[in-house]
């Protein structure tokens, strides 16, 4: 279908040039949704709970809350 | 307290971002196969006619996809950080259909769907056709990985809990893969899919035909998609029957709350409609009024119109003589397992490695010891954590009334896509006006059944995250309530947003038609 990488390249070039009004407009959603997403909420907001322990601490962790209390 | 809030908090964000989520989902599973037959027919007979017609869906499936795209990785975000010790717990089952949607979902992305849209006049028409129908192929192969994950909860099957690493690790892909839950919910969620994105372009060509305009366009597209539709309302009803009779054997308490049956009853009857009392069940019983077939719900069931279908209560306080447990004895059994692994851990914080492998004989399914105490004990596992039998049963009404929703709506897709493809075929159903109003508020009702689905799946295997091992409550994070109804809000509103803007860009493109011209203020539906 593409036999070089230039043409693949030229490919995505002219779809986004000559993108419609709409196109346009849905890639400023998908833009500005993703940057919402990856930039504001999961940097400020949904850090890795058990984040910065290594996979041993990670199990004595799960260990210690599934043993705590529960029986 | 608080955490108890967490909890609450925790569980009203996850449930408000699948629901916005699923908003998405299924008209972008379902639009991309009707595009793709549309196309297949421009492939075929080179009329032009359905060229433009694929584009125009094609236009209205690409705003669905650009503005869903990547809304389900917030309830990733939120595994890692509300539901840390979940996540940890499940980490390998659901680390590999994720890994595997994850990839797909960026080569389907950024290279078919890219031929679909910029590659028209540009690529063969083969070429472009293939890339059509491989976006299509690809969305709905990369929602089997997370329903198959979704399975696995309501259905913990191939896997093996490892002591040392404190998580569930599979042991047979295939399991996994082809459970019974995993199999009738992947071709239930996508048939159900398809039904919705048929109803979606019939209700939308309705309205064409309503003002007039575009009428070639629309009865066409109404000739597949209410075929199609029609279809699809079929294996949905097969399909949602057979799920219902997983649930009887493997979620037996599910399907007691979904028919509000209490007491178990051997030829048990299946309501159609009925009405609950307030007070749940006292002596008059649960209903207020109730209109049932006899012996269909032992039918469904069990596939046997006299077998008994346990009710509420035998599950709760049991019944020996169906051999069920109670609730307390699982409790009893759970707390057991839990004290096992209680014992694991202060062996290893004790360094005695004698009394650690005698547990870990014991969580070992070769092991003697092990065949027994994983079968009789840790299947119980997460009843260890609940403090009171009553918490073994999920939220009667909710389910009840969401079951008749999504059923009731079901048969009457039937009847209605069929009724539009008859009517259509015959030349006539632009004249029966009331109906192409129907048809309109259809697209509605089916994100509300869809909906419904899901709030029988979800809110029916509470209380467990993973079912009989991890309660919600083991299941959230420790983390304080307010950041958690923070976030809840700040999803609300970014949800919110783009659901808003997706259908004020998707009415604005209806309007405007397959040519994109704008046209003078239409009629009054
Ligand atoms: C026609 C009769 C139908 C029957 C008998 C039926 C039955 C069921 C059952 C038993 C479940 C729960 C499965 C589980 O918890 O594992 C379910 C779930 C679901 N249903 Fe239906 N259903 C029907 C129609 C529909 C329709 C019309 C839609 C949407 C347009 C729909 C969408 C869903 C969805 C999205 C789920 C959640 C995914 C899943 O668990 O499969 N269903 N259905």
């Amino acid at each position: 279908m593409f036999p070089t990488l230039r043409c693949i390249v030229r490919f995505y070039a002219e779809g986004f040039r000559s993108m419609t009004a709409l196109g346009r407009t849905l890639w400023i959603v998908v833009l500005v949704k993703l940057f919402v997403m990856f930039a504001v909420l999961k940097l400020f907001f949904f850090p890795d709970f058990l984040a910065g322990k290594s996979d041993g601490e990670r199990a004595a962790y799960v260990l210690e809350e599934l043993t705590d209390g529960g029986a | 307290m608080d955490y108890l809030q967490t909890v609450d908090w925790s569980r009203a964000q996850f449930a408000m971002t699948a629901v916005y989520h699923w908003f998405f989902v299924p008209l972008t599973l379902g639009l991309s196969v009707l595009a793709a037959i549309m196309e297949t027919l421009y492939y075929r007979t080179g009329d032009v006619f359905w060229r433009r017609t694929t584009r125009f869906w094609m236009r209205l499936f690409g705003i669905n996809f650009a503005i869903g795209v990547a809304t389900g990785l917030i309830l990733e975000f939120e595994f890692g950080t509300n539901w840390s010790n979940y996540s940890h717990f499940v980490g390998d089952i659901f680390g590999a259909p994720l890994a595997i949607e994850g990839i797909m979902a960026f080569f389907l992305e950024s290279t078919f769907i890219a031929v679909m849209f910029f590659g028209w006049d540009k690529v063969s028409r083969g070429a472009h056709l293939a890339a059509t129908w491989l976006t299509a192929v690809g969305a709905n192969l990369s929602a089997l990985w997370i329903l198959v994950a979704n399975a696995w909860m309501q259905y913990p099957v191939g896997c093996r809990f490892n002591l040392q690493t404190v998580r569930n690790e599979m042991t047979s892909f295939w399991e996994v893969a082809l459970s019974p839950v995993a199999v009738n919910k992947f071709f239930h969620a996508v048939a159900s899919s398809f039904v919705l994105a048929a109803l979606f372009v019939v209700g939308v060509s309705a309205w064409y035909l309503l003002r007039r305009r575009e009428e070639r366009m629309a009865r066409g597209s109404i000739a597949i998609a209410s075929f199609f539709g029609a279809v699809f309302a079929v294996v949905t009803a097969v399909t949602g029957d057979r799920s219902g009779a997983v649930v009887a054997r493997v979620q037996p308490m599910k399907l007691a709350a979904m028919e509000a049956l209490y007491d178990g009853e051997a030829g048990a009857s299946l309501t159609v409609v009925g009405l609950l009392r307030r007070d749940r069940a006292d002596d008059d019983g649960p209903f207020r009024f109730r209109i049932g077939i006899p012996k269909l719900l032992s039918w469904m069931s069990f596939r046997d119109a006299e077998s008994y279908v346990p009710g509420i209560r035998d599950l709760v306080a049991g019944n020996a003589e169906r051999g069920i447990l109670s609730a307390e004895e699982m409790m009893a059994r759970g707390r057991k397992a839990v004290a096992e692994l209680g014992r694991y851990r202060a062996a290893r914080e004790a360094g005695d490695r004698a009394a650690m492998a005698a547990v870990e004989r014991k969580f070992d399914p070769a092991a003697p010891e092990g065949e027994e105490f994983l079968r009789e004990y840790f299947a119980y596992f997460g009843y260890g954590y609940l403090e009171s039998p009553a918490q073994t049963v999920p939220n009667v009404p909710l389910l009840f009334y969401s079951f008749r929703v999504m059923v009731g709506a079901g048969v009457f897709f039937i009847v209605l896509l069929a009724a539009v493809w008859w009517l259509n075929r015959r030349g006539t159903l632009a004249s029966a006006r009331w109906l192409l109003r129907l048809c309109v508020w259809m697209i509605p009702v089916a994100y509300l059944a869809s909906q419904a689905g899901w709030a029988v799946a979800e809110a029916g295997r509470q209380p467990w995250a993973v079912q009989n091992l991890m309660p919600v409550g083991v299941a959230a994070s420790k983390i304080p309530s307010a950041s958690v109804g923070t976030t809840f809000f700040l999803f609300l509103a970014l949800f919110t947003v783009l659901l808003a803007v997706e259908i004020s860009i998707l009415l604005r493109q209806i309007r405007l038609g397959p040519d994109g011209a704008e046209i003078p203020e239409p009629e009054k539906l």
